[in-house]
């Protein structure tokens, strides 16, 4: 068969490598490591929002049979330097990060002590003896209160509590707006929101006295950032300090930073030289994990008569929690949301400020879309509220500004560049997968039947697989931009491909093989891919922001060919042939047009094994380390249609019918893109109907348990219908865009918009996110048109 | 502590172990006997993730103490396979993909044989509201409601067009 007529493993739905494993319970993670000797850690973490630590008193803590010992911040002082979650922003205060409080507590949950002890369960005890003395400080707890001057300071050090500021422009928007035909804004609220990973957090520290080594096993998805930041608090070289992330739970962003939990368990590890481990539970995972969100965007788009986009203008204030969160900043998730508010439009004018304020809660983090969400969400509601008023239909409104094919590369007024994507045939595949005007049909219907029933649209783009050109969050001075794969034969023919990205349940121990068996010739089932240990290549941060397909891809592709032109070079001195007379397929090298072939696994024996076999001057070995940049990052797009209910008497929404058409390139394994998509269109139907941390007036953290923090559920939640549009490929190695978040982006505006127009009739319009049967039973009080 | 003598069959075979009277079941199983694959994601009954059968019911070991194993039959995920040889169930989830992270899935996958030796043949709906006690975050339950619906047809003998 003609080489490139055989079947590739790319685009196949090849049965996931991890999954036997996962299914019988023989998975991995963190907490099934428990070495002998190891102590387990419990934390007293602080019940108020701000305040001083006057004293501690331990009691009768370390009575308490198997308690070891007691840490509180200043016990640890001299085995560590903090981490500081640098940037190159102006006017950026960078909190400095330490294990445990210093004298002064910023939000409800921050560990303040902790016990070590032979159980989890004796250290607990110990913790219920100990007693701590708060003086409490006032405090400022709603952002636009904390922003405000003259209020009370979190960090004195920083001088406010506004800790990032950043103004885009371009164009003119006063001019936009003066000859516009009529503008629509409104402040829009997308609530504090936490990832619920269902693995909860657990990091293992032990130190190996022999090599004064510390191993640390984390469930983290960055474990080459924690190994790089760990080196310089605990002063230790990157060959004594290995970060290892075993099968890890979820983790959606909230195991993409560094913790305070995480660095005790390693400086305590050392200082008591026995295994050290500590396991969230679920009520201080809710108090203590990176949160999310959490904005309040003003925003307002002058439109003219036919529905083109002329301007926009956008004030947003972050909440960004008590910390800036090493290492993407407290600058990652609000100064994205202005970045991408223009969304996949075409728009020359617009004016945005933005304000990361630090308040006494959580510190937020990377959550997967970052920024996204919220900035769809107000932009695809001003796109329906200006339809709307033009009694345009939305999907015809979009059309009309959505990026066409011969606009692209297209700088986005913010300054981002998109490349090629299916802006306009994601919009179009949407449509005709939901049979739209049979939907408006349905939709009429029901409405007649006196049933609120809306149907709503998101289009969005989003910038994946970014390379270094730009770091993935704004001003941080770490590369997130190359990843680097190192693949190997060895002498028994078996292939090692050893990476720096982290899966946690996207499924690259398939993928990446996928892409290896067709770019270096050889059987899928001889490769193991290494990854989520910090020891594998010299450097590589994770796997996060829909980098990993796209970066890790590349390497893998670039690895594979110099591996595969090794291969062909020592089979063709043992075969005698041209290297061009022979092609790779499938763990044989042959030679076309003749019945010659040889295995991988007799090469690789020939090659490492055999003296003589190959001139001593030709021969090499079979591995090739190369790292890939995409430079640029590229752009996925997607159109999400929702199709809802409310329930007239309950005011519960029910979400009928739910699709997406995106663009992620060349689609390496549709099963696993399918997965990603349904399961982070789930977690942005949370976002919209159900997921919000509330803290009351004290500062307290009143959603502390999955009883009172909702997260979607198998009965509630849609068949998602998927279709991949892929219009041309991207310049990526590959054509491989980044598909791991979209889903998360597009939903919470869609539901938003579909709600929206549920109840337009009654002229409410959706700004606040989750939409609780609360909020709407006020929304139509206020309205005053309850009907009878 | 005085530490308590407890007899149970555990996946079939006799176990005797000693536990501390407040070690939940969960902890026990992990902890004690070594099984790991049954995982605590919430310790409070509301994610399914630790979900074993005891005794023909469909139980969270969190919520159990381990001296309450006196006496019952416990199967847990580590008990479900036969040797190497998948249960249909877990053959249906890798033939759909139905589990990413794979941390919920110990859970799923017993809340889902309790759930078809209790009703073989359920609607889509019961099955749905069935593991609605058992939290995914990463696939959005579609995948594994159609598994689910498919390994039950395929156990009850039809072949599902």
């Amino acid at each position: 068969m003609d080489v490139e007529l055989r079947p590739k493993l790319v685009g196949q739905r090849i049965k996931r490598f991890e999954d036997p494993r996962l299914l019988t319970g023989a998975g991995r993670f963190v907490d099934d490591i428990t070495p002998p000797g190891t102590l387990f850690l419990a934390f007293r973490r602080s019940d108020h929002p701000h305040a001083l630590i006057k004293s501690i008193d331990l009691g009768s803590a370390l009575s308490v049979p198997g308690v070891v010992a007691v840490f509180d911040a200043t016990d640890i002082e001299n085995d560590l330097r903090p981490a500081i979650p640098s940037s190159r922003m102006k006017g950026y205060y960078a909190t400095p990060l330490w294990p445990l409080a210093r004298g002064k507590v910023r939000y409800v949950g921050e560990p303040v002590l902790a016990v070590a002890a032979e159980s989890r369960y004796a250290a607990e005890d110990a913790l219920d003896r100990i007693q701590i003395d708060y003086e409490s400080l006032p405090f400022a707890n709603r952002a636009e209160d904390a922003v405000a001057d003259g209020a009370p300071l979190l960090h004195e050090d920083a001088g406010t509590n506004a800790i990032v500021v950043r103004s885009f422009g371009r164009g003119d928007v006063d001019a936009a707006f003066a000859g516009a035909a009529f503008s629509v804004g409104a402040t829009f609220r997308l609530r504090r929101k936490t990832p619920v990973a269902i693995e909860n957090r657990c990091y293992l520290a032990e130190w190996d006295k022999r090599r004064s080594a510390l191993t640390l096993h984390s469930s983290t998805n960055i474990p080459g950032v924690i190994r790089d930041v760990l080196s310089d608090c605990l002063d230790l070289p990157g060959n004594r300090l290995r970060v290892i992330a075993p099968d890890v739970g979820g983790s959606f962003g909230s195991k993409g930073s560094l913790y305070p939990e995480e660095m005790l368990v390693a400086v305590l590890a050392r200082k008591l030289q026995r295994p050290i481990k500590w396991t969230s539970d679920r009520l201080e995972d809710l108090a203590s994990t990176s949160q999310a969100f959490d904005e309040i965007m003003q925003a307002e788009l002058a439109v003219d008569a036919d529905g083109r986009l002329l301007g926009l203008k956008a004030d947003v204030i972050g909440d960004i929690g008590a910390y800036s969160i090493y290492p993407w900043t407290g600058a990652l998730e609000p100064v994205q949301v202005v970045s991408f508010m223009p969304g996949p439009y075409r728009l020359e004018n617009y004016q945005a400020r933005v304000r990361g304020v630090v308040t006494p809660k959580a510190p937020t983090g990377p959550y997967r879309g970052v920024g996204r969400p919220a900035a769809t969400f107000a932009m695809e509601r001003l796109i329906d509220m200006a339809a709307r008023r033009l009694g345009l239909d939305p999907a015809e409104m979009r059309r009309r500004n959505l990026i066409t094919a011969p606009e692209f590369p297209y700088r986005s007024a913010s300054g981002i560049i998109w490349d090629r994507s299916g802006f306009q045939e994601c919009l179009q595949a949407a449509c005709d997968k939901a049979n739209y005007d049979s939907l408006l049909r349905k939709r009429d219907e029901a409405r007649a039947e006196g049933r609120w029933v809306g149907i709503g649209f998101a289009s969005y783009a989003e910038l994946t697989g970014i390379g270094s050109r730009i770091s993935v969050a704004p001003g941080m001075p770490i590369n997130t931009g190359t990843e680097t794969a190192t693949i190997r034969i060895d002498a028994t023919g078996s292939i090692t491909a050893a990476f720096g990205i982290a899966s946690h349940g996207q499924g690259l121990e398939t993928t990446l093989a996928q892409v290896i068996a067709d770019e270096l010739g050889c059987r899928i089932e001889d490769i193991e891919i290494q990854h989520g240990d910090s020891a594998l290549v010299p450097m590589g941060t994770g796997t996060y922001a829909s980098r990993s397909a796209v970066l890790g891809g590349g390497a893998a592709t670039l690895s594979a060919r110099v591996v595969r032109t090794k291969v062909l070079k020592a089979a063709a001195h043992l075969m005698e042939l041209p290297v061009d007379k022979l092609v790779a397929h499938n763990g044989i090298v042959s030679a076309p047009g003749s019945n010659q072939s040889i295995t991988f696994k007799e090469i690789a024996n020939a090659v490492y094994a055999q003296m003589g076999r190959i001139p001593h001057n030709a021969r090499e070995d079979l591995v090739a380390s190369e790292t890939y940049d995409p430079y640029f990052g590229t752009a996925t797009s997607a159109t999400h249609l929702a199709m809802i209910e409310i329930d007239t008497g309950t005011y519960g929404v029910t979400v009928t019918r739910y699709v997406v058409a995106e663009d992620c390139g060349r689609v390496i394994n549709p099963m696993i893109v399918d997965g990603q998509v349904q399961g982070a269109v789930a977690q942005g139907i949370g976002v919209a109907l159900l997921e919000e941390v509330i803290h009351d007036d004290d500062g307290q953290i009143v959603t502390a348990s999955l009883a009172d923090y909702l997260i979607p559920i198998a009965g509630t939640m849609p068949p998602i219908g998927i279709v991949h549009v892929e219009t041309v490929l991207p310049p990526t190695q590959g054509g491989f865009r980044g598909m791991g978040e979209g889903g998360t982006i597009g939903a919470p505006a869609a539901i938003a918009n579909a709600v929206s127009d549920a109840l337009s009739a009654m002229g409410i319009e959706i700004t606040t996110l989750p939409i609780t049967p609360d909020r709407i039973f006020q929304l139509i009080t206020q309205q005053g048109s309850l009907p009878q | 502590m005085a530490k308590t003598y407890v007899s149970a069959t555990i996946n079939g075979e006799s176990a005797e172990f000693l536990c501390e009277t407040q070690q939940t079941l969960l902890d026990v199983l992990r902890d004690v006997i070594g099984l790991t694959g049954s995982k605590e994601g919430c310790g409070s009954g509301d994610c399914g993730a630790c979900s074993v059968i005891v005794d023909d019911r469909l139980v969270c070991s969190c919520l159990m103490l381990g001296v309450e194993a006196e006496g019952k039959s416990i199967t847990t995920i580590e008990g479900i396979a036969n040797g190497d040889t998948l249960h249909p169930i877990q053959q249906k989830f890798l033939e759909y993909a139905a589990l990413q992270c794979g941390f919920c899935t110990p859970g799923l996958i017993v809340a889902t044989k309790a759930l078809l030796d209790e009703n073989p043949n359920p609607t889509e709906t019961e099955a749905r509201y069935w593991l609605a006690g058992n939290l995914c975050r990463c696939t959005g339950y579609d995948k594994v409601i159609r598994a689910v619906m498919d390994v039950a047809a395929d156990m009850r003998g039809e072949k599902v067009a």
